[in-house]
């Protein structure tokens, strides 16, 4: 289905707030405001954004170590999704998870995770779940390049594909799993192509291109939705930052970097808008404006919030 | 009570949980068409059909962690794991996902799963399929662990563990399936974390759980007809672990003995003796004493496994030692 154009900014301002999110991040982290590890979803953003445009309420999503980005564009509280980064109380896990546990269950974000390849098997238990209760769900398992050597990969595609399961396996291939090239690691160059091997269709879309991506969930949801089984969706896109914030980055050439940044999926969309005469310079720029706004807030918010009492150290291990 | 086996009873507790409830649902090698590798889910298949008792491929990751992502999403799985020793292949989805999300969300997510799995050796079964693991899943926060030794507290305790709304690692003997055993009539369930006196008595205490609960129970028996009166406890569940119970029971007898199958090093005797020492040292009248396998894998020849099998001769030892 066509797009309109109140969805179509909405498309571009979910890029917008992610991109905003992560460098905002990125500069809290540098200043030493931000404890721990954070890996940065900036320049994948449409694929985040493409896939969860297509969601319901009852559908689930299982994401990565990368994981804001997924969160965001499900819906994730921004202020909450902050304070957690930052380890404070009013975050998502009460500051207990941080930026690779940030998760909104009642939202159907099964969380970011720490293991690589480890949301694989969790989205497909979700879709079985929705099969299972009979409540018309998809399960969404977004999931790096580097993920698809690991051992879930293949058992959940398998288990997935002859149980008939309403999930959409979504590949993000960055190209790198750390610091090792997808041609060091993996002696195929379409992650697709493993679709194939458990009787699935597999896709191959621009990851940078928010509308491709869009239009290619689109089709494998509504399949998934309507009982056609799991599909594979590969996403081809890269991250700007590094694996983690820190990282060097000695695995991977300017010029390499350079050509990513060239198709930076956030001034490419922002420019479709307007070839399209969706939406003027104006406008996009009165979105940035709003966003920053908004992850400033959050920000604010974070800051404000005080950290976790220490009676929370023993507290949820087990439920009542 | 009605006679029947341990088997018999984890079936009847399966099939009354899943009549009871839904979303309660079976997902392993073999569950279904087959019955399970020990018969354990026979007729399960029949009586609920395919897509409430599911046939997996021998995706042991899968298994699991599909069931975790299944539990998140509001149903209460009971995977089958068919040997503990197979732990190893999905340990990820046990340990650092289904124990740890409650916590790291918040409390906000909860993972109501129940893993059966078998343990034990005394089947000629060798290293990879005869292994007591339960030390490596006691020590993660967040996992609670059963280990029943009679059809009785199977039945009950596996209806509670079903019930339970975080994960429960549910560690079956495999070479008690054929047991009988005293199941009383109708619907009853046991409390986790409450152990069981299966024998009174003022001289020595004996801890003993799972397959070793029958040797302790046996090695009672001959030491009483020598003047020793022991009291054997069974914990039943080791997280939670029932302290006051046995504490108590120090507090008569002044010793204690502990027996498990695993081997002694690392195992969850060391714990318990441990705790002991540290909370009731005062009621202690002598060292105490654990008997366990040795820190060797378990061999396959028949005379090599009696021997690393811990039995009613070392434990009978262990008793007289304090005497």
């Amino acid at each position: 289905m066509a797009l309109n154009k109140v969805q179509m900014l909405e498309l571009y301002r979910k890029m917008r707030t992610i991109r905003e999110f992560e460098e905002t991040v990125a500069k809290f982290f540098s200043q030493g405001q931000i404890p721990g590890f954070v890996h940065l979803y900036t320049g994948e953003e449409a694929v985040a954004t493409g896939v969860c445009a297509n969601l319901e309420k009852q559908d689930y999503i299982a994401s990565t170590h990368r994981g804001h980005g997924h969160g965001i564009a499900r819906g994730a509280s921004l202020n909450k999704m902050m304070a957690e980064i930052f380890g404070r109380i009013d975050g998502e896990c009460k500051g207990k998870g941080g930026s690779m546990h940030i998760a909104d269950v009642e939202l159907g974000f099964l969380g970011a995770n720490g293991i690589v390849g480890a949301g694989l098997p969790l989205a497909t238990g979700a879709g079985f779940a929705a099969k299972y209760m009979k409540t018309n769900g998809v399960a969404i398992c977004f999931f790096g390049d580097a993920a698809s050597n690991r051992g879930t990969f293949h058992e959940s595609l398998n288990m997935a594909s002859i149980q008939k399961l309403p999930v959409v396996f979504v590949n993000e291939n960055n190209m790198y799993g750390i610091s090792m090239s997808q041609e060091r690691h993996q002696n195929i160059s379409d992650i697709a192509d493993r679709a194939g091997s458990y009787g699935m269709p597999g896709m191959v879309v621009d990851g940078n291109d928010v509308m491709a991506v869009y239009e290619a969930a689109e089709e494998a949801v509504k399949s998934a939705r309507a009982g056609g089984g799991p599909v594979l969706i590969e996403c081809k896109t890269y991250r700007h930052h590094g694996h983690f914030e820190g990282d060097a980055c000695i695995y991977r050439c300017d010029e390499e970097v350079n050509a990513w940044k060239a198709k930076d999926p956030l001034p490419r969309f922002a420019n479709r808008l307007q070839e399209m005469k969706m939406a003027t310079e104006a406008e996009i720029d009165q979105i940035d404006a709003e966003v920053k706004k908004v992850i400033a807030d959050a920000v604010e918010f974070a800051q404000n919030s005080p950290v976790p009492t220490l009676d929370e150290l023993t507290k949820d291990v087990y439920c009542d | 009570m009605v006679e029947m086996t341990y088997s018999q009873a984890i079936n009847e507790a399966l099939e009354e949980e899943m009549r009871r409830d839904e979303k309660v649902y079976i997902l392993g090698e073999d569950v279904g068409l087959f019955g399970g590798c020990f018969g354990v889910t026979t007729g399960l298949f029949e009586k609920f059909g395919g897509e409430r008792v599911i046939d997996s491929p021998i995706s042991e990751t899968a298994i699991m962690g599909s069931a975790v992502g299944a539990a998140v999403a509001g149903l209460r799985p009971v995977p089958e794991i068919m040997f503990v020793d197979f732990l190893g292949v999905c340990l990820d989805e046990l340990v650092n996902q289904a124990a740890k999300m409650h916590f790291m969300f918040g409390g906000k997510a909860k993972v109501p799963l129940t893993l059966r799995t078998a343990c034990g050796a005394g089947v000629g079964a060798a290293a990879q399929h005869s292994q007591s693991l339960e030390a490596w899943i006691c020590h993660v926060p967040g996992l609670k662990v059963v280990m029943p030794s009679t059809a009785a507290d199977a039945k009950g305790l596996l209806k509670s563990a079903i019930r339970d709304d975080n994960p429960v690692v549910f560690i079956e003997h495999k070479a008690l399936y054929g047991a009988m055993g005293e199941v009383p009539e109708g619907e009853y369930t046991i409390p986790l974390g409450k152990a069981d006196i299966k024998r009174e008595g003022k001289d020595v205490t004996i801890l003993a759980y799972s397959m070793m609960l029958h040797k302790a129970l046996a090695a009672a028996e001959t030491l009483a007809l020598q003047g020793i009166e022991a009291e054997v406890i069974d914990p039943r569940t080791l997280v939670p672990f029932d302290k006051e119970t046995l504490y108590k029971s120090i507090e008569k007898t002044g010793r204690l003995v502990i027996v498990h199958e695993a081997v002694k090093q690392g195992g969850f005797g060391g714990e318990i003796a441990a705790m002991v020492a540290e909370e009731c040292f005062d009621f202690l009248d002598a060292p105490i004493k654990r008997v366990a396998a040795p820190f060797a894998p378990i061999p396959f020849a028949a005379n090599l496994e009696a021997a690393y099998i811990p039995d009613e001769a070392k434990i009978i030892a262990a008793v007289k030692s304090f005497f």
